[in-house]
């Protein structure tokens, strides 16, 4: 298949799978009349106005010509993977995992592991830099959080607080 | 009279020990993101977003103005980022005026001018909507619910059409946008729309949430994956900073360009969507369409007239977009959609019943207005060196810590780790946005106007015709006015980006 936009072809798919999915969904909640409109009147007209649009930014895009094609390029799978990962274990170590046996362990260790974590995501990391960055960081950040702000977030691990 | 003791009423609150603190607080954070390389674009979103949750813990008209400071500071911030840091790098909004003079050795006065063109703009334009909101809120009070929807679609539309975007992606995510906005229960039945039995999302998404997200989050991966033009600071002795006896003459036959530009933005910032983009555009096409004196620098080449107008024309319609949030309750542009949700926070609703309920909060808001832009303009006559010591940060510093304070303020709201998962959800879904194209800032608007769009609608349809918005003619009005700035306005924005001379 020859694309002639391929970010407009992947954005055109996108909005009608999100339309129609938006609009299926809504179609099962109760739709009303047009004088007293249900909860699934409204999203469920977005949702074909999405598929509509969707459908003409799909078929421009397999139509006219662009200059570049409109390539969509590398992804930069090394930045997503590490601040998905810091992200993720920083709500974890926030929230705890009951199902794991995770108890939470506070913002100073949570903040340690997502600075150093998303400082990995750079292609020039160095260890000493990044360690030091993220013990700055994590200082100011409590600082400003529990100490100005005066957040109510825990600081240390479950077993530290008293 | 009624003016002077209603200001004096706003001066005495905005003046209090805490507003002061705060008002300075938002202009160093709003300098600093102004500064800020690669946040540039979407600075005022990611700073506005980290700030939210402060913003709750602190009174209606504190948080108000650390968010007032933030929201002019950054521009102050931007404007000596695209004096000292070359083109490639800066900002398509300006000309390059800035950085030519720079180049030549007067890096002094293009600061200095600057910054006075910005805060001239914004005296000016605070003065614009001090009058229009009473005029325009009791207009607004003879609004039904077909005008009100009628307004927020050519709202929507306007922020699409005006959006640097293709206008057809701009449509669709200003679409999602209202879609993602009615996840939650519905006011009217109390059924949970979309949330697919996880019990958080039956308040809804959090806009501090999905803002943090695609702005913050989804630019960080983005500008990692991206190979960046190299920065060249310009390395300028310390006293060519400071503008000499010469430049303060210069700067004082600035007076007609600097009116041209304040008038041109103040106007265009009132239009529905994103008119601030447009009006800097807008001044620097008239700039250079004006004939000039002989013997002067050409337009773009470091002629000073090229960076006073646009700087102008920015703040006095950054001020000027206040006005149909103040006067309709509506926010006209992504960034004042989270001063809106704000605002929402604290149980203040703008809109034409604020001057008449809460007097002190409107004219402290336009008190706080003057005060941040005094304290914006001596910041950064002063502070000049610091700035250019901050623009040598490295990226692979920042960028943990707006991470990090993007986590901790999506947890600080709920204390709950699926915010926090959430919002690097939204992060990755804002970088597959930027791969592919699609302008996030239309979709975070339509999140924040969707439920109150489908309440106008219901409203506006209960009677089952939906010819009441053809009949009645300011509603008529309206939506003939979405169709015509659908149809024409992309054209002039593409006339004005080439007499601007960019893209």
């Amino acid at each position: 298949m020859n694309l002639k936009n391929q970010k407009d072809f992947f954005a055109g798919l996108l909005f009608m799978a999100l339309g129609v999915g938006f609009a299926w969904r809504a179609s099962r909640y109760s739709l009303g009349q047009t004088a007293s409109m249900g909860p699934g009147y409204f999203p469920l007209l977005l949702g074909a106005v999405l598929t509509l649009l969707g459908g003409i930014l799909f078929f421009k895009a397999l139509v006219f010509e662009t200059e570049d094609g409109g390539r969509i390029g590398a992804w930069a799978w090394r930045a997503l993977c590490f601040i998905a990962l810091a992200n993720g274990l920083f709500g974890a170590l926030m929230g705890g995992l009951p199902w794991l046996g995770l108890q939470p362990m506070g913002l100073v260790i949570a903040s340690l592991v997502l600075t150093l974590l998303a400082a990995k995501a750079s292609t020039d990391f160095r260890w000493k830099e990044g360690l030091a960055l993220a013990l700055v960081l994590t200082l100011l950040g409590c600082i400003a959080c529990i100490v100005l702000l005066k957040l109510q977030i825990p600081a240390w691990p479950f077993f530290a607080t008293v | 009279m009624e003016l002077i003791s209603n200001l004096a009423l706003g001066f005495g609150v905005a003046w209090l020990p805490i507003n002061l603190l705060c008002a300075l607080a938002g202009c160093l954070l709003g300098i600093f993101f102004g500064l800020l390389p690669g946040l540039r674009a979407v600075a005022a979103m990611a700073a506005m977003a980290m700030l939210l949750p402060a913003v709750q813990a602190l009174a209606p008209l504190p948080a108000l103005t650390l968010l007032v400071g933030l929201y002019c500071g950054i521009r102050y911030g931007a404007a000596g980022a695209d004096i000292l840091v070359n083109r490639a790098a800066a900002t398509p909004a300006t000309l390059g005026d800035g950085y030519a003079m720079a180049r030549q050795g007067r890096a002094g006065l293009a600061l200095s001018s600057a910054t006075l063109a910005l805060f001239f703009g914004a005296c000016a334009g605070t003065l614009v909507w001090v009058a229009l909101v009473p005029v325009l809120g009791k207009l607004a009070l003879q609004f039904g619910p077909a005008e009100f929807f009628a307004l927020l679609l050519l709202g929507l539309t306007g922020a699409v059409v005006l959006g640097s975007g293709a206008l057809l992606k701009g449509l669709a995510m200003a679409v999602l946008g209202l879609l993602l906005g009615l996840v939650g229960t519905d006011g009217h039945s109390g059924v949970v729309r979309f949330a697919f039995g996880v019990s958080e999302l039956s308040d809804g998404i959090g806009l501090v949430v999905l803002a943090m997200g695609l702005f913050a989050y989804g630019e960080v991966i983005s500008r990692l994956g991206r190979v960046l033009p190299v920065r060249e600071l310009l390395a300028a002795p310390a006293q060519s900073l400071r503008p000499s006896l010469q430049d303060i003459k210069d700067i004082k036959g600035m007076g007609s360009a600097l009116l041209r530009g304040t008038a041109l933005g103040a106007l265009l910032g009132l239009l529905p969507g994103d008119g601030v983009r447009l009006a800097a555009l807008a001044s620097q096409a008239l700039e250079k369409k004006l004939p000039g004196k002989a013997g002067d620098i050409p337009l773009g080449k470091g002629n000073l007239r090229g960076l006073v107008a646009p700087q102008a024309a920015l703040q006095a319609a950054a001020q000027t977009a206040f006005v149909p949030l103040m006067a309709l309750g509506i926010a006209p542009n992504a960034v004042l959609a989270l001063v809106l949700g704000a605002m929402t926070l604290h149980r203040v609703t703008p809109g034409p019943q604020l001057l008449g309920s809460n007097p002190q909060l409107f004219w402290g808001l336009i008190a706080a207005m003057w005060t941040v832009n005094l304290m914006l303009l001596l910041l950064n006559l002063s502070l000049a060196r610091v700035w250019m010591r901050l623009l040598n940060l490295p990226y692979r510093w920042l960028f943990p810590a707006v991470l990090l304070i993007c986590t901790i303020g999506a947890y600080s709201t709920r204390h709950s780790s699926l915010d926090v998962w959430l919002v690097a959800a939204f992060g990755v879904v804002g970088y597959v946005f930027d791969k592919l194209g699609m302008e996030p800032a239309p979709l975070l608007l339509g999140f924040v106007l969707g439920p109150l769009m489908e309440e106008q609608l219901r409203q506006a349809l209960s009677q089952g015709d939906w010819s009441s918005f053809v009949t009645r003619p300011v509603s008529a009005g309206l939506l003939l006015a979405a169709l015509v700035a659908l149809v024409l306005l992309p054209a002039l924005r593409s006339r004005l980006r080439k007499v601007a001379g960019q893209d």
